[in-house]
């Protein structure tokens, strides 16, 4: 039997339902229910958004693997671009709506403010990601080199988690929440980063 | 001969708009919260001032629905939600210290110490947010004088009533409580601090500092303390609430300043709560002609 991940629905599915927090967002805004601060509401929802897609993105691998689940591949680009796409309302809705395109201010605050300097980190390290996200990408620079390429995204996660982090003045329970999330995806591939490893050395596994 | 339809109603029938609006208002308040609509109490003989006439008001469901109170939750929406049953009768505030006539006044007293004054004041977070509040409430000083401070006392402190079990969600907050803030004594003694009781015409609501809480509007909200149950004349500068949590971030006097930035945010501008372009924040939240003088050859960068 087919599982239903391999059904050719399965992907719009994704597309709309990773698309509805911004419809969600959007049609808030038209109709200013967003409470009372709404450029702070849009803030704070598309950057917890970027980060739920960057931990379903990594959640794929683990998935795969330990739950044998090989067509959960099909849908790994599509949750990284909307990470990306999160990402990318996040940082024009401070570009845009918080600082009204002050090049100066923005420039001071990447520089002297730690939390924001890791929230340009983490774009800026999604930025390549998103652009080599094609299959013609992978053919030009070839598996194994994008795949290294691609492990920027473990930078872009933890930078994520740490400007969150340094954002809220004192509960920090929800980043402390991603920060735990983000360290499990990350202890589930430990036992594949050793094999590879091995792999790579040229022996054999252990027998 | 045509019978009128039995639908048409003369015009002085028509409920007047402000009553509509009101019911209205009234309605969903009751929706919102039984206690809520209970406590939305009138206050009576409120003198107007001319405090604050020009600016545009904040509407009372922003200034009702998003506030900082640790103590009922840190989002901005858990006060509202967290703090309906919150209990402020009967309440008392010990006003003691380095007094000559130390003494505990019960809220009905409190209320009476003074004539109920509107003061319209801007309000500015040192998040980067603003309203404009109608407060209603009477100087500082008054309750202050009551007691005779003495020549000692050259701080006040304030603390905030604290229960664990009426404030389950203070457990999250990340910070210490009791809340305790402080003013200097010329600070307090100051005609612009004034002890609120009220906003909008109405009994102070729970998650706005209920029943009394303190209003200075020249420096950031954080040292407008709410619902105090203690006030003490002191020696020596009393600790603060978010100095103790961050030092670095928040400091003793924290007066509005656009020139000293928080260290993770510029203090420049501020989002007025309602309005889409952000405006420049004033020295003083604008209250610079009566207030400079206190801070005259002081070094604001350092003493923020």
């Amino acid at each position: 039997m087919r599982p239903w991940t391999a059904s050719r629905a399965a992907r719009p599915a994704l597309f709309l339902l990773c698309l509805a927090p911004a419809l969600w967002l959007a049609a808030g805004a038209w109709r200013g229910a967003l409470g009372v601060n709404p450029i702070e509401k849009i803030t704070l929802e598309t950057g917890q958004w970027t980060l739920r897609l960057l931990a379903a993105t990594l959640a794929i691998t683990p998935l795969r693997k330990l739950a044998r689940w090989p067509e959960l591949i099909r849908f790994r680009r599509m949750l990284g671009l909307f990470a990306f796409f999160y990402a990318s309302l996040h940082l024009m809705t401070y570009v845009w709506l918080d600082q009204f395109f002050d090049w100066k201010e923005i420039g001071r605050d990447v520089l002297k403010r730690p939390f924001i300097t890791a929230g340009a980190l983490a774009f800026a390290a999604m930025l390549p990601l998103a652009a080599t996200s094609t299959r013609g990408w992978i053919a030009r620079l070839g598996g194994r080199r994008w795949q290294r390429l691609h492990r920027l995204v473990y930078l872009a996660a933890a930078a994520g988690v740490v400007h969150f982090w340094w954002k809220v003045k004192s509960d920090v329970r929800e980043p402390a929440l991603y920060a735990l999330l983000f360290a499990l995806l990350l202890a589930l591939r430990l036992p594949f980063f050793a094999r590879n490893a091995r792999a790579a050395a040229g022996g054999q596994a252990a027998p | 001969m045509a019978q009128r339809p039995d639908f048409s109603l003369p015009y002085s029938m028509v409920t007047p708009r402000s009553v509509y609006l009101n019911r209205r208002r009234w309605l969903a308040s009751l929706l919102a919260a039984p206690a809520a609509a209970a406590a939305a109490q009138r206050l009576d003989n409120v003198r107007k001032t001319g405090y604050g006439k020009s600016e545009a008001l904040t509407p009372y469901e922003a200034v009702t629905t998003y506030n900082n109170f640790y103590e009922f939750g840190a989002s901005k929406e858990d006060p509202a939600r967290n703090a309906r049953n919150f209990r402020t009768r009967p309440w008392t505030v010990r006003v003691d210290g380095e007094a000559l006539k130390p003494r505990t006044f019960d809220l009905d007293e409190v209320l009476k110490l003074a004539p109920l004054e509107e003061r319209i004041y801007r309000f500015r977070c040192v998040e980067g947010w603003s309203m404009v509040i109608p407060w209603i409430g009477f100087p500082l000083a008054e309750i202050l004088k009551q007691v005779e401070p003495k020549s000692t006392a050259r701080f006040v402190a304030f603390e905030t009533f604290f229960d664990q079990r009426q404030m389950p969600q203070s457990a999250w907050s990340g910070i210490p409580f009791p809340y305790v803030e402080g003013l200097r004594m010329d600070e307090a003694m100051h005609p612009l601090a004034i002890l609120s009781v009220g906003l909008y015409g109405e009994v102070l609501p729970n998650q706005n500092g209920a029943p009394l809480r303190l209003v200075v509007p020249w420096k950031y909200g954080f040292k407008s303390i709410k619902s105090i149950v203690r006030i003490r004349l002191v020696k020596n500068q009393p600790p603060t609430t978010w100095n103790l949590a961050n030092p670095r971030e928040y400091g003793f006097y924290s007066n509005v300043n656009p020139d000293v930035d928080h260290p993770r945010w510029s203090q420049k501008k501020e989002r007025r709560i309602g309005e889409f372009f952000k405006r420049d924040t004033l020295l003083f939240n604008g209250y610079g002609n009566e207030v400079a003088a206190l801070y005259a050859g002081m070094d604001l960068r350092r003493d923020y």
